[in-house]
């Protein structure tokens, strides 16, 4: 197309160059007058050429689609990202060719905004931006620490520590699987513990002495279990929170061989699970 | 008492020298009567120790058998160490097999054969050696094969001697110059052993703490080639390989608990078996292999439950109902219609029998703590693990003790101090392994079925609940 422009404009001069040459004055006149057409031709064409260039993408030759609608744009972003236990943090939130702005945990917003939030744990804000023009989302995390030094009323962070304190094995007798009297208010003190954090979920081993056969012991070990949890349903703990395992003498607290030690391994042993 | 001292050996000799102490002390007119009382009590366990060597085809006449080296074939320099390993193997199977009589080697003569043509049948049929059979033969190194000839020789018929000829070829490594001397006594056990297959060739699986973790071991009967078979890091227990020896069940605490583990031995791998839940403990095949009955805490209370082999759920049948743990089942080896088992349901464990199906419980110990029943090859009786006298001033010592089902009558096998538990039968029924602590710590054992010839068998670590292949 430029080549055939300029091919043109030649053609044009040569014409003109040939009329100047039959009236010499006004030819010269004109020959000044065609000189100064030939710069602005040069610029003109110069011009047309960056313009076609430029416009090249925008409007293509041919027929444009009609423009989709905009995608939403969003993002989000939570100042600070890490707070400890009970602090707020600052949720900053952009979108744009969005109708419909939700947060997650939060609902409607406006299309932009900030908001205080404190999330109990640790938490990833979800941020979803509809428009015509589609969906987008957006997530930022916020990390929620405990407290280093742990206040001294904190049941959450030192229930197992209170599981041990307050919940005491209970012990056998020789050969027996059955609670025997003087157990009993350890039972009792165990279950009363146990009532008050029904969430608390544990294991009771069931432990020998070294004495017996290691079969009759394992399956001896099994009953003082759940003779144990037997007694802490009976008392009104939740049985679905206490799992039984008997080790017989596989795993004795105490290695010799007296009456003492061996009164040491014949219990039921009571262990927290996370 | 003459005629008890003649016919005792072994343990019942203990016996019969406290009665002949009572007798002396009480050679008295006046209280004759208390000699026939003495009498009578000294008999009861004479016949007593009868029944068990009948009943165990370990019978009072011995075969008089005379076993000279084997010799060398050629003049192979591997010759020597091989025939060291094979000549020790073969004496050792042949004197462990509980029905000979070993000519020593000192009444050999000069010469002995390493063939046929060399046997000079008088020099051994005669006094000193005096022996009723030979065994010989030779050993030879080609290249990598070992090749081994044997025959086994009645000397005092000279017309037509020969029991026994075998010829065996294989590589020339210790290992199979012993595997070879299995074979050749098997052989020989066979022939004067009243058709009763020998055990030389067969295996032993038992728990070592070895490695620092309960583990299932295996090794040959006479102790030798021990090695770890789990590798499982947890506590693996009572190991129990089926009667034809692809698979090996045992108890070992898993995640949830303990469970019914599957060991095969053709993939050396474990296989899956279902998880039942509660406490699952001391699997014990039935002797057609199709059957596991072990005991189980899932219900609630220990019982003894049997399952199809593969651990089909919709199988699984509660055989007892008693409360009080249940545990340790062991089939009629010989029927398959009846298990022995432990039970705690009146207190202090004791050993009861049932019917295959549960019914028709029988309780066959009547005080102390009885524990870890084995059932006999021939199902004539139970070996198991006694307190006979538990409590306070009660010396509290375990033994192992062998029962006659159909009578009750028991014979004490062990005296030598130590806990001594989980007995169980070879597959000839003429031997029983245990474990016993008499040396420290708890060991594997192994002893004629009539108490005799008692031999430890493990050193290394802690060995215990000893289990015999069925061949």
């Amino acid at each position: 197309m430029f080549a055939f422009l300029i091919n043109q404009g030649s053609r044009r001069r040569n014409l003109a160059a040939r009329r100047g040459g039959a009236r010499s004055y006004v030819g010269r006149e004109k020959v000044k007058q065609h000189k100064l057409k030939w710069v602005v031709l040069i610029f003109a064409l110069g011009a047309v050429m960056m313009l076609g260039a430029c416009k090249k993408k925008v409007a293509p030759p041919p027929p444009p689609p009609p423009p989709p609608p905009a995608a939403p744009t969003a993002s989000l972003t939570a100042s600070p990202d890490t707070i400890q236990k009970g602090q707020s943090t600052t949720l900053t939130w952009q979108t744009s060719n969005a109708t419909d702005v939700t947060i997650d945990g939060i609902g409607a917003v406006q299309a932009s905004g900030s908001q205080q939030a404190t999330p109990a744990d640790s938490t990833t804000y979800h941020l979803t931006a509809k428009g015509p023009g589609g969906t987008q989302e957006a997530t930022a995390r916020v990390t929620v620490t405990s407290p280093p030094p742990p206040p001294p009323p904190q049941p959450s962070a030192t229930e197992e520590e209170l599981f041990s304190q307050n919940v005491k094995d209970i012990y056998f007798d020789y050969d027996k699987s059955d609670i025997r009297g003087d157990q009993q208010s350890s039972v009792q003190g165990d279950a009363a513990f146990l009532k008050q954090h029904p969430n608390i979920n544990f294991t009771v081993e069931g432990h020998c002495d070294e004495r017996g056969s290691t079969e009759y012991n394992l399956a001896l070990g099994d009953s003082r279990a759940s003779a144990v949890k037997n007694a802490l349903v009976q008392a009104g703990v939740n049985g679905t929170n206490i799992k039984t395992i008997s080790y017989g003498k596989e795993k004795p607290f105490c290695t010799e061989h007296t009456e003492d030690c061996w009164q040491q391994n014949r219990r039921g042993h009571f262990v927290y699970q996370k | 008492m003459s005629f008890c001292d003649l016919r005792l050996g072994g343990g019942g000799n203990r016996l019969v020298m406290s009665s002949m102490v009572m007798c002396r002390s009480r050679f008295h007119p006046a209280k004759f009567f208390v000699l026939i009382l003495t009498l009578l009590i000294a008999v009861l366990p004479c016949f007593a120790q009868d029944w068990i060597r009948t009943g165990t085809g370990l019978g009072v006449e011995k075969v008089r058998l005379a076993v000279p080296d084997f010799k060398p074939a050629n003049q192979d320099p591997k010759d020597a160490e091989l025939l060291k390993t094979f000549n020790d193997t073969l004496w050792n199977d042949l004197e462990n097999a509980g029905i000979f009589d070993m000519v020593s080697k000192s009444f050999f003569p000069v010469q002995t054969p390493g063939n046929p043509a060399d046997v000079r049948f008088g020099e051994w049929s005669s006094p000193p050696p005096n022996a009723a059979m030979l065994a010989f033969g030779n050993l030879g190194v080609t290249g990598n094969n070992m090749t081994v000839q044997g025959w086994l020789y009645d000397v005092k018929n000279v017309t037509s001697p020969q029991v026994l000829g075998k010829q065996y070829t294989d590589a020339a490594t210790p290992e199979a110059a012993r595997i070879t001397a299995h074979k050749f006594a098997d052989e020989i056990i066979f022939r004067l052993g009243g058709g009763i297959p020998g055990i030389a060739e067969s295996q032993i699986y038992f728990v070592s703490s070895r490695t620092g973790h309960k583990e299932i071991w295996a090794m040959d009967y006479d102790g030798n080639n021990q090695h770890a078979v789990t590798k499982l890091g947890s506590i693996s227990l009572s190991p129990r390989i089926s009667p034809d020896g692809s698979r090996l069940a045992f108890s070992s605490l898993a995640r949830g608990g303990w469970e019914i583990l599957m060991y095969s031995t053709d993939l050396n791998r474990t296989v899956s078996f279902p998880r039942f839940g509660g406490t699952n403990l001391s699997p014990a095949w039935s002797p057609d292999g199709t059957k596991l009955a072990f005991s189980s805490s899932r219900g609630g209370d220990p019982e003894i439950y049997v399952v199809d082999a593969g651990g089909t759920s919709s199988s699984l049948k509660r055989l007892t109902t008693s409360k009080g743990p249940d545990v340790s089942p062991t089939w009629n080896r010989k029927t398959g219609a009846q298990i022995a088992f432990v039970s705690g349901r009146t207190g202090l464990p004791q050993i009861y029998t049932m019917e295959a199906d549960g019914t028709n419980v029988q309780r066959m110990t009547d005080e102390g703590y009885a524990v870890s029943p084995s059932w006999s090859p021939n199902g004539q009786f139970l070996v198991f693990s006694w307190i006979r006298h538990y409590g306070p001033g009660a010396p509290g010592a375990q033994d192992i003790y062998i029962m006659d089902i159909a009578s009750k009558q028991w014979v004490q096998l062990t005296h030598d101090g130590g806990r001594n538990d989980f007995p169980y039968w070879s597959p000839d029924g003429r031997h029983i392994i245990f474990q016993s602590s008499r040396t420290g710590g708890d060991q594997i054992w192994t002893m004629l079925a009539d108490g005799t010839n008692q031999k430890q068998l493990t050193t290394a670590g802690s060995n215990t609940q000893p289990n015999w292949s069925f061949k």
